[in-house]
């Protein structure tokens, strides 16, 4: 992993220039530097090679076909800045945009999130910063739908370690999931278990890896369809 | 008048066939149709014949100037070339009315024998002159509608010889009723008096009268037959030339009625296109950066200062009408269908629905905008009712693209019974499948399984299905 610098810079792709100064404004607040802010994907290229930002935050549907440019140029620069921090912002769910990003690189320090997200200010800045530590955002709205859609294998599940399951694909940790729901850890860390082992996944430490293996899950069921 | 029975014939000529027609109320309405025709046609003889009358007049009185019979020919032609189609239109209005007494067929509008059939009234009637206005072209228009010449010559016809069949018919009838009554007559004739003249001579005596009498009654039951006979032939030249060019005329309408049908969905269509991004690239940018600016002022007021609670409650407002706004341009065109296509429209709607859905949409790539709007609102609609009404536990929409048709099924496990009569939105659905040029089939017997399918042309202006 990188070392971190002081200020987190952070290339903008963006088409609609209010929501690229709201955002620009909004990371300085937070103690962001906005290295460059651009209007499509081609700008987003050049600037991620003339900046070398820390965090790449790409609108997916930018012109000039306004359908995914975003999402395949941030594939592209994963590939190519392995490290780089990418979090897309969609439009509306779409899980094979989630998939690709995940699968980009080694699936650490991304982020899928719906564009109305960023206004809760500050769960949008937590989520970009927990992708920057090579973490992992994935919008609720997203995980929900992927609970929802199957609901059989996740039939064994318990209410309680649904709900555990759902915020750890979101990308919190056990301690913020303790947090959230107001239990010890160490209840999280047994509900944790408990899915790991009906799911039969195999457990690890790494936040990063549980999502992974909860995604990959959900998505080969995905393939299934 | 005996009313016309039903299943008895529909029009005159048919009842002249009819075994029951003498006791039937069919001669009687003969007999007041050929009535009602002199006072119409002496009128229109004397608008549009009088100069061919005069030209048989001097013919016949041996006058043979040929500068007068040129002269008396175009003057008969012009009066009818120029006031047949002025007169023509008002007095075909009136013998369509009329033509329901000898008529009880369906006119070519498709409404019962009870309706009065009419064309549009000239000068609305003007369809060429689509497009331009003003008064001399649909007069112009209206001088070239074949239809009008149809009526025209009509009125020639019930100027010239349809007085002359209708009188001699009505004199032939006369005469039976003479004859029979002609005791009577010999007998009120004061004594001494000429004899009656009777047709082909002359009676003084009431014995001289048999011969008229036995003939008078063997011709009475020819009479209705007689009567029958004109009426109908008259009715049928009318209908010929009156409403016979109507049907074609409302197949040439209902093409173009068709067409302009489907521009406008068309346009109705890049009308919810641009609707859909203007809300998109205007209203709902400066929303989302206006709920972003109170989430920041939020932060940076203290908690407990007068501002911070209208603040947040106006960024939990704003927040709402995000949501709110997002739905709407959803309903007005969803913007993965737009951006993204049928396919992962259909995935969308599939996730989105309480029931599990298998979806299965191969399709070589995007169609025109209408097409994929119009399957993606029936797959919507059958979802839609699958989770309400079905009961299912499993549905599949399946999307294939053969040809220039494309073919959207949805099917479920539920219990069936789907009616479209009792408007489970399957009324809508079927009428938007129309505008598009398409055909809905729905099977759901009692107990399931239902199936919606639903073939679209993918080029709406070549529609495959008739």
């Amino acid at each position: 992993m990188r070392p971190q610098p002081s200020t987190i810079r952070v290339v903008i792709a963006e088409d609609g220039v209010l929501l690229r100064e709201g955002l620009a404004g909004l990371l300085e607040r937070f103690g962001f530097q906005t290295a460059a802010s651009v209007g499509d994907a081609e700008a987003l290229r050049s600037a991620v090679a003339e900046h070398a930002p820390d965090l790449v935050i790409t609108d997916i549907r930018m012109p000039p076909s306004y359908t995914d440019e975003g999402l395949r140029a941030a594939v592209e620069l994963r590939r190519a800045h392995p490290g780089l921090a990418v979090v897309a912002l969609s439009q509306y769910v779409q899980h094979r945009y989630a998939a690709d990003l995940l699968d980009s690189g080694d699936g650490r320090g991304v982020g899928y999130l719906l564009k109305d997200r960023v206004v809760d200010v500050e769960d949008f800045i937590a989520a970009l910063r927990r992708v920057v530590a090579g973490g992992t955002a994935v919008d609720p709205h997203v995980v929900s739908r992927l609970l929802r859609r199957r609901r059989d294998p996740l039939a064994s599940l318990s209410a309680r370690e649904r709900e555990v399951l759902a915020l750890i694909a979101e990308g919190h940790s056990n301690a913020a999931i303790a947090r959230q729901l107001v239990v010890s850890e160490a209840a999280v860390g047994k509900h944790v278990g408990n899915i790991f082992t009906k799911l039969h996944l195999p457990q690890t430490e790494d936040t990063n890896r549980r999502v992974l293996a909860v995604l990959a899950y959900l998505r080969s069921d995905e393939l299934e369809r | 008048m005996a009313g016309v029975r039903e299943g008895g014939p529909r029009t005159a000529l048919e009842a002249v066939f009819w075994r029951r027609l003498p006791i039937s109320g069919w001669p009687w309405r003969a007999a007041a149709y050929l009535i009602t025709t002199l006072p119409v046609a002496v009128p229109v003889s004397v608008v549009l014949a009088s100069p061919w009358l005069v030209l048989l007049d001097r013919l016949a009185a041996g006058s043979y100037q040929v500068g007068t019979v040129v002269a008396l020919v175009l003057c008969g032609v012009g009066v009818v070339a120029v006031c047949g189609p002025l007169v023509a239109p008002p007095l075909a209005r009136l013998e369509r009315v009329r033509l329901l007494l000898v008529d009880r067929r369906p006119t070519g509008a498709g409404h019962g024998g009870a309706t009065w059939p009419t064309r549009t009234p000239w000068p609305t009637r003007a369809r060429r002159g689509r497009g331009a206005t003003g008064w001399w072209s649909r007069l112009r228009a209206h001088y070239t509608d074949p239809g009008t010449w149809r009526e025209v010559a009509y009125a020639c016809l019930l100027g010239t010889v349809a007085p002359v069949v209708t009188t001699a018919a009505l004199l032939v009838v006369l005469m039976v009723g003479v004859f029979i009554l002609s005791p009577l007559l010999v007998r009120a004739q004061p004594p001494g008096s000429a004899p009656v003249a009777l047709g082909f001579g002359h009676v003084a005596t009431v014995g001289q009268t048999l011969p008229y009498v036995v003939g008078g009654v063997l011709a009475l039951p020819l009479v209705p037959y007689l009567l029958t006979l004109l009426a109908g032939g008259h009715a049928a030249v009318a209908r010929a030339l009156l409403l016979g060019g109507q049907v074609e005329r409302l197949r040439a309408e209902l093409v173009e009625v068709s067409r302009s049908r489907l521009r406008l969905a068309d346009a109705f269509e890049a009308e919810r296109r641009r609707i859909e991004r203007d809300l998109h690239d205007g209203a709902q940018q400066k929303l989302v950066s206006l709920t972003l600016q109170l989430g920041l002022a939020r932060l940076d007021l203290p908690p407990d200062s007068p501002a911070a609670a209208s603040i947040a409650a106006a960024h939990e407002q704003a927040k709402q009408m995000m949501d709110e706004l997002r739905q709407l341009i959803h309903g007005i065109r969803p913007q993965i269908l737009t951006d993204l296509g049928l396919p992962a429209a259909l995935a969308d709607l599939a996730d989105q629905c309480p029931v599990p859905v298998r979806v299965d949409a191969d399709l070589p790539g995007r169609l025109p905008s209408q097409v994929e709007h119009t399957a993606y609102f029936v797959a919507a609609e059958a979802l839609t009712n699958i989770a309400k009404h079905s009961g299912a536990t499993a549905a599949t929409v399946t999307a294939r693209q053969a040809g220039a048709v494309l073919t959207v099924e949805v099917s479920d496990n539920g219990r069936g019974g789907a009616d479209p009569q009792r408007g489970s939105g399957l009324t809508g659905l079927a009428d938007r499948v129309a505008v598009a040029g398409g055909r809905l089939l729905l099977s759901s017997p009692d107990g399931g399984p239902t199936i919606l399918r639903v073939e679209l042309p993918c080029d709406p202006n070549h529609p495959p299905f008739e």
